[in-house]
């Protein structure tokens, strides 16, 4: 029993923070890949830096979450939302749409991206140092433990999780409503599956677009804050999330929001699993096994510091095998 | 006064000129079809007028005023629909969302007009909550007409219509069209099935190398011996 409560707290818990964040930078890429057609690589310095904004929020008035119970960082996350969907609207008008006018070719769109992740990459670390910084600015994370009779290990639960596992769950139908139900949202599909169309059917394509910005600077905003709130702040973090977030979009089938989520979850998955230590479920059988065998301290599919090519791998096979993603996207 | 006027139309892509001097006009409640040879212009014209490429020479009018490359979302704001002949449904919409589409501009009319094109293509009822793109050809374009009714046009153009349909959609969709004209619609046409299409057409125009080479009623045409000969495959 107390090997399914280690594989639950490091597999099943680990594995569905790390999708959900995953799935809610994946979202933003596929809509933004459905409706401007190129893929956004300064989608995970989008994610850092809303994460990094609700930092400076948090660090300005540290007791603000105090009289609603929340930590401070989550009550700043609407403010940081929005401030993290301006910069993407004003980055799209002074970067984006420009090229746009000009009729380049994606591959020029994507070059642009990239030249905005050095940029905002290069703007957080000038202000925000290169240290890790923790969300829990003058407070402590609270940690659940669940006790379950007849065992010895409690299940691990921290309040960034419960807080993320909400947030997901609530941002995800939030989006499959507006998707099927707002006017807007099913113009958004229409100008995903035909924009000359929706042109000609009078959709205003520019008030898409802005309203596209604005959906997923607020969900790479969620998942960085939530994110950083469970571990810390990191300047880099964007560098341990483009990999896997691409990885996702494209497992899912590019311009499928429902695929980006079940891209996340999968690579996020793929992830624990790999550095999961297998060994210790294996040793309840130690007593039976022949003596000739040994069993290590610890057997990991890879190790911890080698995490980044699990995606990294799951992406090139996805590649070969299947380029139009587990739910027929659009080959990148 | 005519609802839709072409006056000497000149046009076409980067400085290569495919139309030199197109003339024609319909009536509001005219059906007019554009029948020609291959590359004789005929998308092109309708594309003209549409605002989808420029026009170096000549004059459109709606309802007497000039519409000359004015660009298409001015157009539907103007009362034109068009149907492009490829690429007109929106796929992995359902067709009552296809149809919604279509009257964005004006969402408190979407209900009832979606009765009306139901009445109009009954077998759109049936399959309005299925994705558009599931449905078969003759089906799919008639999410199309129905999604450009939307906007209640005063006049649709339709860029073949019943291209790749078999015969019997085909009638279907002529019939179709010559409901929509009956309800007040102006309707002009492109069609590579001519001798069908001039039936149902008030106007008929026979394009040749970019010019009008007859201009008649459609019934006036379908007698025309020379137009026969020439146009019609004998």
């Amino acid at each position: 029993m107390n090997e399914l409560i280690y594989f639950f707290n490091y597999v099943v818990v680990a594995g569905s923070v790390t999708g959900c964040i995953y799935a809610m930078g994946a979202i933003g890429v596929t809509l933004i890949y459905s409706i401007l057609r190129f893929a956004h690589f300064a989608h995970a310095d989008m994610m850092t830096l809303g994460a990094f904004v609700v930092l400076l929020l948090t660090l300005a008035f540290p007791h603000a979450g105090d009289a609603l119970g929340l930590p401070t960082a989550i009550v700043m996350l609407p403010l940081a939302m929005i401030f993290t969907s301006l910069v993407a609207v004003g980055i799209d008008r002074v970067f984006y749409q420009p090229l746009r006018a000009h009729g380049v070719k994606p591959i020029v769109m994507v070059i642009a991206s990239l030249g905005v992740t050095l940029m905002l990459q290069g703007l957080i670390r000038l202000f925000s140092g290169t240290g890790a910084e923790s969300l829990y600015v003058e407070a402590r994370k609270a940690i659940f433990r669940i006790e379950l009779p007849g065992v010895t290990r409690p299940i691990i639960i921290t309040e960034p999780q419960v807080i993320l596992f909400v947030v997901t769950l609530v941002a995800v139908i939030g989006l499959h409503l507006f998707l099927t139900r707002a006017r807007l949202g099913k113009a958004m599909r229409a100008m995903s599956d035909n924009p000359d169309l929706a042109r000609a059917s009078g959709i205003n394509t520019k008030l898409i677009i802005t309203l596209t910005w604005v959906i997923a600077g607020s969900l790479a905003t969620l998942a960085g804050t939530l994110l950083s709130l469970d571990v810390a702040f990191k300047p880099d973090l964007s560098f341990f999330l483009l990999l896997p977030i691409f990885a996702a979009a494209i497992v899912g089938g590019v311009g499928h929001p429902y695929g980006a989520i079940a891209g996340g979850f999968l690579v996020g998955f793929a992830e624990t699993l790999a550095v999961f230590n297998w060994s210790v479920l294996l040793r309840p059988l130690r007593d039976s096994l022949p003596s000739w065998i040994e069993l290590p301290n610890n057997l990991a599919l890879v190790g911890t510091e080698y995490k980044i090519v699990v995606p990294f791998f799951i992406l090139i096979a996805v590649l070969i095998w299947r380029p139009t993603g587990l739910f027929k996207g659009k080959v990148i | 006064m005519p609802l839709l006027e072409a006056i000497d139309v000149h046009g076409g892509y980067g400085g290569m000129n495919i139309l030199n001097g197109v003339d024609m006009a319909i009536e509001a409640d005219e059906i007019g079809v554009i029948v020609g040879p291959n590359g004789a212009g005929k998308s092109t014209m309708l594309k003209a007028v549409f605002g989808l490429l420029t026009i170096t020479g000549g004059e459109i009018r709606l309802r007497g005023d000039p519409i000359t490359n004015l660009p298409p979302h001015k157009l539907v704001e103007r009362g034109m629909g068009f149907v492009p002949q490829e690429k007109n449904i929106f796929p992995s919409l359902t067709v009552a969302e296809n149809l919604e589409m279509g009257a964005f501009l004006k969402p408190a009319t979407v209900t009832r007009l979606k009765r009306q094109i139901y009445d109009i293509f009954p077998p759109l009822y049936d399959k309005r909550h299925q994705p558009a793109g599931e449905l078969s050809g003759g089906q799919r374009q008639m999410v199309a007409m129905g999604r450009a009714l939307m906007n209640e046009p005063s006049v649709l153009l339709l860029d073949e219509p019943t291209a790749g349909l078999s015969p019997r959609y085909m009638n279907e969709i002529f019939e179709q069209v010559k409901r929509i004209s009956a309800t007040g619609v102006g309707v002009l046409m492109v069609e590579q099935n001519a001798k069908q299409a001039l039936r149902i057409a008030h106007r008929g125009f026979v394009l040749a190398a970019g010019q009008n080479r007859f201009t008649d009623s459609g019934e006036a045409l379908l007698a025309d011996p020379q137009v026969a000969k020439s146009f019609l495959g004998g």
